[in-house]
């Protein structure tokens, strides 16, 4: 039973990680345009380098 | 709106030259901030649009940041003051992509969907605690005895208690919002289920009990959040189509200041300004005609479609729209006390359809809520004459409530509007309001209006095959001297006829009379019965004067909508009543009837006369859905038990009906009544379902059986077969 002090934090924390990436990526608005996310990946503009 | 005065460069604005303080006020707002352009491109489909629109706009002078949202087909612009958006739109026709200018005050409040976001964010909760704690359940269902079962109840608790709190507000606001106005709703027995389920877990936790219900009440939580999720997705989606409709129209007006034009927005006009209005567009003013002459089409207004003559010295309401010469107009009456408002308020006065219908959830729920706490209060009272145990009547009476709870219920609507407006959707059909679908579902008595709703609302010639072959020729000769709405009909009926325009010379256009030219010496003329010298008619119709020589009559007809005859034959074959009533006079309408097959008909139609029919029709008992386009019509369409209106509908007839045809074609609104139908019965077999389930389980729960393993399957299964049944629709 002592696997469950490590286990039981782990995967609360896990959980907690899932949560807090959603929020970002909520807060930051990802979720506005889901068609044009799914064309911009297939444009070469900015494969080089990341847009300024 | 100051916006759209301040983004005037004070260079190229002769009347702000003229005023320097104005030109110093216009410098100080440049200086401050930037101005927000918001573009519709209706055409953008694939990567390959996004980079060329978003690389044009980025390279033109003063444009700061441009992004495309391919979603809602829109791109967003942040510009200097200087930028006109005129320019953008033409920089985008010039690389080949149909573009329009959105009014950014419009659509502003769907830009950022606050509520989607906070019901999202309850949803990601709600979902990642069940997730968690159902880990934690699922141990204690394999076997988990004694501390370490008490363990893990604890830790559930931690989890559940600050995500219930968060996630279910959306509920207990309802609920309490229903229970202080003396009603009930379907939130008041989620409410209690999800209190009851999360107090009794932690009271059974802290006597160390077996059973303990936090997972069932979380995942409650969640799949009921999800069905609300998915109804405000639905409605949020329809909102900001209709919203950019009504975007589309930018209101501006040209003000005269000492004869320098200027570009306002129609807001900022006050009474007694002058305001220029051009051939093709709409008067933004109430107002008396200063110079110019035209003829002006008040089709949106009253339903005629003879345009009608206009002079100096007379009235122009605001809605109509000039057709051919430009007319300078001092403005009596703007904004809120123009005309075209105070005919917008008669929508008030009309009793609303929608207020009158109870959707088929409310109907559910009046019978489900007090059919469930009396089900669970009495086996709460059994239980307790019969063990004398508060604890564990305590405990059947929560599982009772939480078998019972409306999960299957809550998603039995949502899911089916959601399939069944995706589905209207790609047919081109908005549905604005939730119980819409359910009251179309009713319909068996369908009202039209004729024009611009049946009708395209622009003219055809109808009797090209009268003339000979040297009046047509002289008359397309005419016609393509001017722009006129009915010059344009006769140079496309001519020419799709073969006919080649006769040699005149010495052509001019009197704008509001006609257009007159030299012909083999003779004066021909092309125009108005009044300037012709002829009688005038009922239909619309223009003459053609050859010298001295009788003047000729061509005849025009409004040209049927696309899919209006189908339209009409399908709803018959359904067995609906169809009616037309128009504010058009007796031939026009008797004639459209005639063609289409509509027996019941009525003609000089005022707004009083529609909403007068209308309010008899339901009070005879019939269910009415209303098909107008004109201001003329809004009142009708409010009182109606459902109403349609197309896209080029004036706003306040779009913003009083509850779906709106976004496409040319009439035929969807056939279908729309099918589809209605089927989705009013997969929600009536949803609740049904439901129905079942419950009979099924709730036996289990009284006498005690129920286990929280048992109540997350039930919950889970019935909730998936709801969803399911859903997905049928499509």
């Amino acid at each position: 039973m002592q696997v469950l002090t490590m286990l039981i934090p782990i995967s609360l924390i896990l959980g907690g990680l899932g949560l807090v990436g959603f929020v970002y990526t909520l807060r930051s608005s990802q979720y506005e345009d889901p068609d044009g996310d799914s064309q911009r990946i297939l444009s070469d503009q900015w494969d080089d380098h990341p847009k300024p | 709106m100051t916006v759209a005065i301040s983004r005037q460069a004070p260079s190229a604005c002769p009347a702000c030259v003229a005023a320097p303080s104005a030109e110093a006020i216009a410098a100080r707002a440049e200086a401050l901030k930037d101005t927000r352009i918001a573009l519709s491109l209706p055409t953008i489909h694939c990567s390959a649009c996004i980079s060329a629109v978003e690389s044009a706009l980025n390279a033109y002078p003063g444009v700061k940041d441009a992004r495309v949202n391919l979603t809602l087909k829109r791109a967003n612009v942040d510009a200097e003051m200087s930028v006109d958006p005129s320019d953008l739109v033409g920089l985008l026709e010039g690389i080949g992509y149909e573009a329009h200018e959105l009014d950014v005050a419009t659509i502003q409040s769907t830009a950022t969907d606050k509520a989607g976001r906070d019901l999202l964010m309850r949803l990601a909760v709600a979902g990642f605690a069940s997730m968690n704690v159902m880990l934690l359940s699922v141990s204690v269902w394999a076997g988990a005895a004694d501390a370490t079962r008490d363990m893990f109840h604890w830790i559930s608790a931690a989890i559940t208690l600050p995500a219930i709190g968060f996630s279910g507000q959306p509920f207990f606001r309802n609920a309490w919002k229903a229970l202080s106005a003396g009603r009930l709703n379907m939130d008041v027995p989620i409410t209690l289920a999800i209190l009851l389920a999360v107090v009794m877990s932690v009271w059974e936790t802290a006597l160390s009990g077996h059973h303990a219900y936090f997972d069932a009440a979380l995942t409650l939580t969640f799949f009921l959040l999800a069905g609300r999720y998915l109804d405000h997705r639905t409605r949020a989606v329809a909102r900001s189509a209709a919203e950019e409709l009504a975007a589309l129209e930018v209101p501006r007006a040209i003000r005269l200041t000492d004869g320098a034009e200027e570009t306002v927005a129609a807001a900022d006009l006050r009474i007694g300004d002058m305001v220029l209005v051009r051939p093709g567009s709409r008067c933004p003013v109430d107002g008396e005609i200063v110079t110019g002459t035209s003829e002006l089409d008040r089709s949106l207004l009253t339903g005629e479609t003879v345009p009608v003559a206009a002079a100096p010295g007379q009235a122009i309401s605001a809605g109509e729209v000039n057709l051919t010469g430009p007319l300078t107009i001092r403005a009596t009456a703007v904004g809120q006390d123009t005309s075209l408002h105070r005919m917008a308020d008669l929508v008030a006065i009309a009793e609303s359809g929608r207020s009158r219908y109870t959707s088929l959830a409310d109907r559910a729920a009046k019978l489900y809520a007090p059919g469930v706490h009396i089900l669970s209060a009495l086996s709460f009272v059994g239980w307790f004459i019969y063990s004398q145990d508060l604890r564990t009547s305590l405990n059947i009476a929560a599982a009772v409530l939480i078998i019972t709870c409306p999960c299957a219920l809550g998603l039995a609507v949502p899911a089916v509007t959601t399939a069944a407006s995706g589905r209207l959707f790609r047919k081109g059909m908005l549905i604005k309001h939730e119980t819409a679908l359910e009251r179309l579902a009713t319909v068996d008595t369908v009202v039209f209006d004729k024009t611009g709703t049946l009708t395209e609302g622009t003219p055809v010639l109808s009797n090209l095959g009268d003339h000979s072959t040297a009046d047509l020729e002289i008359a397309l000769a005419l016609a393509e001297g001017s722009s006129h709405p009915l010059s344009r009909a006769i140079t496309t009926a001519a020419r799709a006829a073969g006919i080649k325009p006769a040699q005149i010379t010495d052509i001019t256009e009197r704008p509001g009379q006609g257009t007159k030219a030299k012909w083999q010496g003779q004066t021909v003329r092309l125009g108005r019965n009044d300037w012709i010298g002829a009688e005038a008619g009922d239909v619309t119709s223009a003459w053609l004067r050859v010298g001295s020589n009788a003047p000729v009559q061509f005849r025009f007809a409004d040209d049927l909508r696309a899919g209006a005859a189908e339209t009409i034959t399908a709803l018959k074959a359904a067995g609906k009543r169809v009616m037309l009533l128009s504010g058009d006079s007796e031939t026009p309408v008797a004639d459209l009837a005639h063609r289409l097959g509509i027996t019941e008909y009525e003609a000089n139609c005022l707004p009083q006369t529609k909403l007068a029919t209308i309010e008899s029709l339901s009070a005879s008992g019939a269910h009415v859905l209303m098909v107008g386009d004109g201001l003329n019509d809004t009142a009708a369409l409010a009182a109606a038990d459902v109403s349609i209106s197309p896209a080029t509908a004036l706003d306040a007839a779009r913003v009083a009906s509850d779906i709106v045809l976004l496409g040319r074609d009439l035929s969807p609104v056939a279908d729309s009544l099918v589809t209605a139908r089927k989705a009013t019965n997969r929600i009536k077999e949803n609740f049904r379902i439901a129905t079942a389930y419950n009979v099924i389980a709730v036996p289990f729960a009284i006498i005690g059986l129920a286990t929280p393993l048992i109540a997350a399957l039930a919950m889970s299964s019935s909730s998936i077969i709801v969803s399911l049944n859903a997905l049928r629709l499509r």
